[in-house]
């Protein structure tokens, strides 16, 4: 039944070490030219041009929130009117969510989770390219349909009756619905991906107590995608139906209802939230070590909040809701469900503080980010807090105080360690490093344009201006505060530009990476910077939470590894013992045409039901193409 | 820095089977996926039921026959589905092909079935929320049964074919009747929410 092993000549084994390298790079290699950057399965090819489309949509959000700071800078002002603001807010708030954040923390697991837990490749590599071209496809279908005068206007959750076939005309909101089946569907895919990976591909040795805090966030935030991105899914195809072949669900003279929306989209909403933060806390738990110089304090406790907060996470999508009227005592179980996250956010907090206070700290710009992320996100934390009390909340419910907590919890505590990650781990995607002074310069501008920007407008909250606003009278008392955030904007959009330009010029001549710059712990600074196509020459063999800093002089590996077929270990799921020699997939165009096929269909179904039928036969053929194996050394077993 | 050699890895086998195979894990994360899909659907109809002066919304209750002819064709099919499976895990490649034919067979005869079950629902999709619900629920399952036949057509194709006797494709056999256990297991409560809460 089995094939004859081997011949002893394909394996790793008394090989002279460049024989071995020249004989991986052939195996792994991924070709030059178009079709090989076209059929690529390689997860850090796929994963920097992940994290580089996500930072093209977050520029391109940051313009449309450049254009709404221009249009409030003073009352009446006409540079919008009201369909084109409704369309910008929704852009913004659409294209951020999950055109960027989602993706982009995403996108850093693909590169980093297979480098960190010690493989060659992430879990179905093909999946993961399928991913990507999917995502890319949702995000051309939201901005060329803006371009065109078609993108959505209402309002990033989509609320019906609003976005239902009685008040949105046109097929605005059916865009926004099919976005969002694109970028679920490739959220959803990549989690699967890290999910198996993390279970089956860790490194021998790598025992859960061993495994790397962003890895762990990783894990729980792939299993936050799994059980919330169902109840968008499921919504925004029902919000189709009900658009197009006259179904009820959200109708409420044919027994539907409005409210059932809101639950759905907050089932999953609030979840997002820790979907966008979790990795980027375990981003801040992972390079804190190597800026305090010594291991994070609390490794079990942060592994704990981590999944405390991912359960919470299911517990309070009501408190988006609290003035729709529902009952009181519903309301009170999720204020203290709301108030209850603070705990393992807490127990986070000071875990850093400690790393911290005890360490001899490194003033990179990586630090000076997670300062920045733990003051901004504290404050964020305060006034999630202060809402989640009823109340409270009645009162602010809608303006732009809301506006403030969120945008505080989401730029301080997601993309500041978000930008930390990438002045830290830039060495690992170009094998350069970025600009120390750009990079501080950049933070300075960053933390306190954010800060001028965000913190007014609690103030205006407070005074009674409501979000989602073209404009506001003259004699209304926002004009001075609203003038100040437009202007603080500035500085804020001048940090952006300038880390920008430090990445672009950095990536091209920028100062060459060693492969450990930072002196860190971690497996993924075993390797070469950028790491070669193989990842590890020889799969490590893992002893300690911190491999690199416990035995300085050698790293133990592993052998016995062919090198003619692409081949990797999986490990059992609690104590990472060796399982087998597995084989991972080689490179393929067909993730390429499943994705074509797959967003033709998707976009069809927008214009009638039949697409759902015609539209799956190429998806299917190209599932067939992709999974027929092809006779190569990985089919053997 | 220098590589330490501490673990031979030449003796494990090229292929893992059951949880030491990704696609094992992979198929379980799936699943994961959509049964979760399927307990909001199910979620969906409880909430629009609990609004409902009276349910079903004008409309009979669905005629038993149908639904319950697809829930013993199921039910029966889980036989020669495990049959199958334990014939992969025993790498009996003549047996797991005839069983490959008869669960492609297995997988068509629901779907047959399952064309008499939606105008046995008596509401349209259009009529109310309660018809909207309920051609949902179907309609979800039904792509699911599709998605499954598909996969053993194909699969079935495969075996017959020199890419058949290989550990590799045993294993995709016992992940096609895991899932199909699922495709089952996951019929039963929307079987239940349709044709039963609907009568109570």
């Amino acid at each position: 039944m089995n094939r004859p092993v081997a011949a002893p000549d394909t394996r790793d084994i008394d090989i002279e070490r460049t024989r071995l390298t020249d004989a991986l790079a052939e195996t792994w290699k991924t070709p030059s030219g178009i079709w090989g950057a076209l059929a690529t399965v390689d997860h850090k090819i796929i994963g920097r041009r992940y994290i580089f489309t996500a930072f093209v949509f977050l520029a391109l959000g940051g313009v449309l929130a450049a254009l709404m700071r221009i249009q409030l800078a003073q009352p009446e002002a006409r540079l919008l009117g009201p369909d084109r603001y409704n369309q910008i807010f929704t852009m913004h708030g659409a294209n951020m969510m999950f055109l960027f954040a989602v993706p982009v923390m995403e996108a850093v697991a693909v590169y980093l989770v297979p480098l960190m837990v010690g493989t060659r490749n992430i879990a179905f590599p093909r999946l993961n390219a399928f991913s990507y071209w999917i995502y890319l496809a949702g995000g051309t279908l939201l901005w060329t349909a803006f371009a065109l005068d078609m993108g959505p206007d209402v309002g990033w959750f989509a609320y019906v009756p609003l976005s239902g076939p009685q008040y949105g005309a046109g097929k605005r909101a059916d865009i926004w619905a099919q976005m969002i089946t694109f970028t679920e569907i490739s959220a959803l895919a990549v989690a699967v991906e890290l999910v198996v990976t993390i279970f089956k591909q860790r490194a021998p040795g790598m025992t859960l107590d061993r495994i790397p805090v962003f890895v762990w966030a990783m894990l729980v935030t792939s299993f936050l995608v799994i059980m919330a991105m169902p109840a968008i899914v499921l919504e925004s195809t029902s919000l189709i139906l009900d658009r197009l072949v006259g179904t009820h669900f959200f109708n409420p003279a044919e027994g539907g209802d409005v409210l059932l929306w809101q639950h759905l989209f907050w089932f999953f909403g609030h979840p997002e939230v820790y979907i966008i933060f979790l990795p980027a806390a375990g981003m801040v738990s992972t390079m804190i070590e190597p800026f305090a110089r010594r291991p994070a304090f609390g490794y079990l406790g942060l592994v704990m909040a981590l999944i405390a907060t991912g359960i919470l996470a299911f517990g309070l999508w009501v408190h988006h809701m609290f003035v729709a009227g529902l009952p009181r005592l519903g309301d009170s179980f999720f204020t203290a469900s709301s108030m209850a996250i603070a705990i393992p956010a807490g127990i986070q907090v000071f875990c850093w503080l400690a790393t911290l206070w005890d360490g001899r700290l490194v003033f990179k710009t990586p630090l000076l980010f997670i300062i920045g992320f733990i003051v901004t996100f504290v404050i964020g934390g305060l006034t999630g807090v202060m809402v989640a009390s009823v109340p409270f909340d009645t009162q602010v419910h809608d303006t732009y105080f809301v506006v403030a907590h969120f945008h505080y919890v989401l730029i301080g505590g997601a993309v500041f360690p978000l930008l930390a990650a990438i002045h830290y781990w830039f060495p690992k995607l170009t094998g350069r490093m970025m600009s120390e002074a750009l990079g501080q310069w950049s933070f300075w501008l960053i933390f306190v344009g954010f800060n001028a920007t965000f913190f007014p407008m609690h103030i205006l909250g407070l005074e009674g201006m409501p979000r989602r606003v073209y404009t506001y009278q003259p004699d209304l008392p926002w004009h001075g505060l609203n003038l100040f955030i437009s202007l603080s904007a500035v500085i804020l959009i001048a940090g952006f530009l300038l880390f920008f330009i430090n990445a672009i010029r950095s990536a091209r001549v920028g100062e060459v990476a060693l492969d450990n710059p930072w002196d860190a712990p971690t497996l993924e600074w075993a390797t070469t910077s950028p790491p070669p196509s193989y990842n590890f020459a020889m799969i490590p063999v893992v002893g300690s939470l911190h491999p690199l800093w416990d035995d300085r002089d050698s790293l133990a590996v592993a052998n016995g590894l062919r090198t003619d077929r692409r081949e990797l270990v999986v490990t059992t799921l609690a104590a990472a013992e060796p399982q087998a020699r597995e084989a991972s997939p080689r490179n393929s165009i067909w993730p390429l045409w499943a994705a074509i096929a797959t967003a033709i269909m998707l976009i069809w179904s927008i214009f009638s039901p039949w697409a759902v039928v015609w539209g799956s036969v190429p998806v299917a053929v190209a599932l067939i193409g992709w999974f027929w194996p092809k006779g190569a050394p990985e089919d053997e077993s | 820095m220098r590589e330490k050699i501490v673990l031979d890895l030449a003796k494990l086998p090229l292929h893992g089977m059951g949880t030491a195979s990704v696609t094992w894990w992979g198929t379980l994360a799936f699943m994961l996926i959509e049964g979760t899909g399927f307990a909001l659907a199910i979620a969906i109809y409880l909430y629009l039921m609990s609004l409902a002066t009276a349910w079903p919304i004008n409309a009979p209750p669905p005629d038993l026959l149908p639904g319950t002819l697809v829930t013993l064709v199921l039910l029966a099919s889980l036989v020669p589905n495990i049959l199958v499976s334990r014939w992969a895990e025993q790498q009996d490649l003549r047996k797991v092909r005839l069983g490959m034919v008869i669960m492609s067979i297995v997988g068509i005869v629901p779907l047959v079935v399952r064309v008499f079950e939606f105008p046995a629902l008596k509401v349209s999709w259009d009529s109310n929320a309660y018809g909207s619900v309920v051609w949902t629920l179907l309609g979800l399952h039904t792509t699911h049964i599709i998605t499954d036949l598909v996969d053993t057509l194909v699969l079935a194709a495969l075996m017959v074919t020199r890419h058949g006797r290989n550990p590799r494709r045993f294993g995709d056999v016992q992940d096609n009747a895991m899932y199909w256990n699922f495709v089952v297991a996951t019929w039963l409560p929307i079987y239940g929410c349709i044709y039963w809460l609907a009568r109570l």
